[in-house]
């Protein structure tokens, strides 16, 4: 398959603080939050049933905890938001992705993983949450050169 | 990270058998791969090559890297080799110094001022290396190795591999000169033969998520020096060149996969 | 200073993936160096925002994120914009391949 790839650099932009008009604020609260639950209250996501529509694709061990990949795919029908949080990280909450119609709720990121610990990931759907978790164990490797 | 806590040995705490260990860092290595900063620092260094610099405000598009003045396409895969105008066998970092002096009348000094980068501001070799290794994806890797000058340096290069020195008596055949070692959770390829040191060369130089830097091979084997606890190697010395020679020579034939993803 | 951004808009299986590589430090608290790091993520389709990612300090260096969008075509425009916790921001426009 012949795939033409064009891609523009974005210009240097550096703005005085001027958030675009759709955005919602970031949320302080939930993203200061030291534990998951308080994170999770943070975002008006508490109760989150066991789900297992929500896959989460991520290697098991990570060599390094300095970038852990992680792709998340929400099954459940009318998904409007994910949230990854890592349990044992000093500020559990990772990020929080909020899909209209036209997205589809996916999302491949990398975090930052201070030990081994469970990833959560938190759907929701018509007002509803889900979570499912994966452990990844974290590990320092090589010689650092 | 300073801060990153806990090396889990998974022989202790679980039951999982040493294979799938291996396989689940294999999805590591694979997911941090596909879509690295890597291609960012292939942008950088087609700008640096372009750019007009120096006393003689010249850019570096006229260099030869060996393909001929300004081709790139190829040119990583068939380093190091002899070049007649230098008269002695030059790696990639070597041949971009040669470049910078002839061409843009730049000093020594100033071009080798600050060769190695740090996560905040890479330097002007790793975004030239990335570039320029990128340029060869897909080509056989094909250092010199008939020139008298090559074999010497390829002679030199694996008597270096071999020689036991410094405080602990190390060579690089004390990591990479057995079968079924590891450093941590890393299996530590055996560098002197070409089954290990062919997806090695495909792959270098390459970013390393631990400290967010782009490891050109002159730096990475800096590192190894640092690592053996051996004196600092003067930057494209005629040693690490040598050593260079002797990996890529080693690997050769190897697809180059392009400037990898590193942990 | 913003520094260069990167982006891949391709169709696959019906869908449009878009994949973003971003210069950032995302530094943490824990780094004893100021915070800085990209709050927001703003994805656009034919200028209308799509989806929308508030983003903590744990995010890796460096992101790279990966999205899907419904449908798509050839020549679609695509923005993916960030903005971060100094004010600082930075923008990329590519058509889907």
């Amino acid at each position: 398959m012949n795939s033409l790839r064009r891609t523009l650099l974005g210009a240097l932009a550096l703005t005085v603080l001027k958030p675009f008009a759709a955005l919602a604020a970031w949320n302080n609260d939930a993203f200061g939050a030291k534990s998951a639950q308080d994170a999770l209250k943070g975002i008006g996501a508490t109760g989150a049933a066991p789900s297992k529509d929500i896959v989460i694709e991520a290697p098991q061990i990570a060599e390094n905890g300095a970038v852990v990949p992680i792709e998340i795919t929400s099954n459940i029908p009318g998904t409007t938001s994910i949230a990854v949080v890592i349990e044992k990280n000093p500020f559990p909450l990772a990020g929080k992705f909020d899909f209209t119609q036209s997205a589809l709720p996916y999302v491949k990121l990398n975090v930052k993983m201070g030990e081994t610990s469970d990833v959560r990931v938190v759907a929701t759907a018509a007002g509803r949450h889900y979570a499912a978790t994966k452990e990844i164990k974290v590990t320092i490797g090589g010689c650092g050169g | 990270m300073k801060r990153l806590s806990l090396l889990l040995a998974l022989a202790f705490c679980v039951p999982a058998p040493a294979q799938d260990a291996k396989k689940e860092i294999q999805k590591y290595q694979q997911m941090i791969a596909d879509g690295s900063p890597v291609e960012l620092f292939e942008i950088g260094g087609e700008e640096l090559w372009k750019k007009p610099q120096g006393p003689k405000k010249v850019s570096l598009e006229k260099c030869d890297l060996g393909r001929g003045a300004g081709v790139v396409k190829g040119a990583y895969a068939r380093l190091p080799r002899y070049f007649k105008d230098a008269d002695r066998v030059m790696d990639l970092e070597s041949r971009l110094l040669y470049c910078m002096s002839m061409l843009q009348g730049r000093s020594a000094e100033e071009a080798t001022k600050r060769v190695f980068g740090n996560q905040d501001t890479p330097s002007e070799m790793e975004y030239l290396s990335a570039y320029i290794a990128g340029q060869s994806r897909g080509e056989k890797m094909a250092p010199g190795t008939t020139h008298a000058k090559e074999k010497e340096a390829f002679a030199l290069g694996e008597k270096l591999f071999f020689h036991r020195a410094g405080p602990w008596d190390f060579s690089c055949a004390s990591c990479h000169g057995e079968e079924n070692k590891r450093i941590r959770m890393q299996d530590l390829p055996v560098l002197s033969k070409p089954a290990a040191a062919r997806p090695v060369v495909a792959t270098w130089p390459a970013y390393r998520v631990s400290n967010s830097q782009f490891k050109t091979m002159q730096w990475r084997i800096n590192d190894c020096y640092r690592q053996m606890r051996m004196p600092e190697p003067v930057f494209a010395s005629e040693a690490t060149i040598a050593v260079n020679l002797f990996l890529a020579a080693t690997g050769k034939g190897e697809p180059y996969r392009g400037p990898g993803t590193k942990r | 200073m913003a520094g260069p951004m990167k982006m891949r808009a391709t169709l696959a299986g019906g869908n449009t993936e878009v994949r973003v590589l971003m210069t950032h430090p995302m530094t943490t608290a824990q780094s004893g160096q100021p915070l800085h790091f990209i709050q927001t993520v703003t994805v656009k389709q034919n200028g209308k925002p799509v989806l929308e990612a508030q983003t903590s300090q744990a995010v890796s260096r460096n992101p790279v994120f990966s999205f899907r969008l419904k449908g798509g075509a050839k020549g679609d425009k695509i923005e993916v914009s960030w903005l971060d916790n100094k004010g600082e921001s930075n923008r990329i426009e590519g058509v889907v391949a």
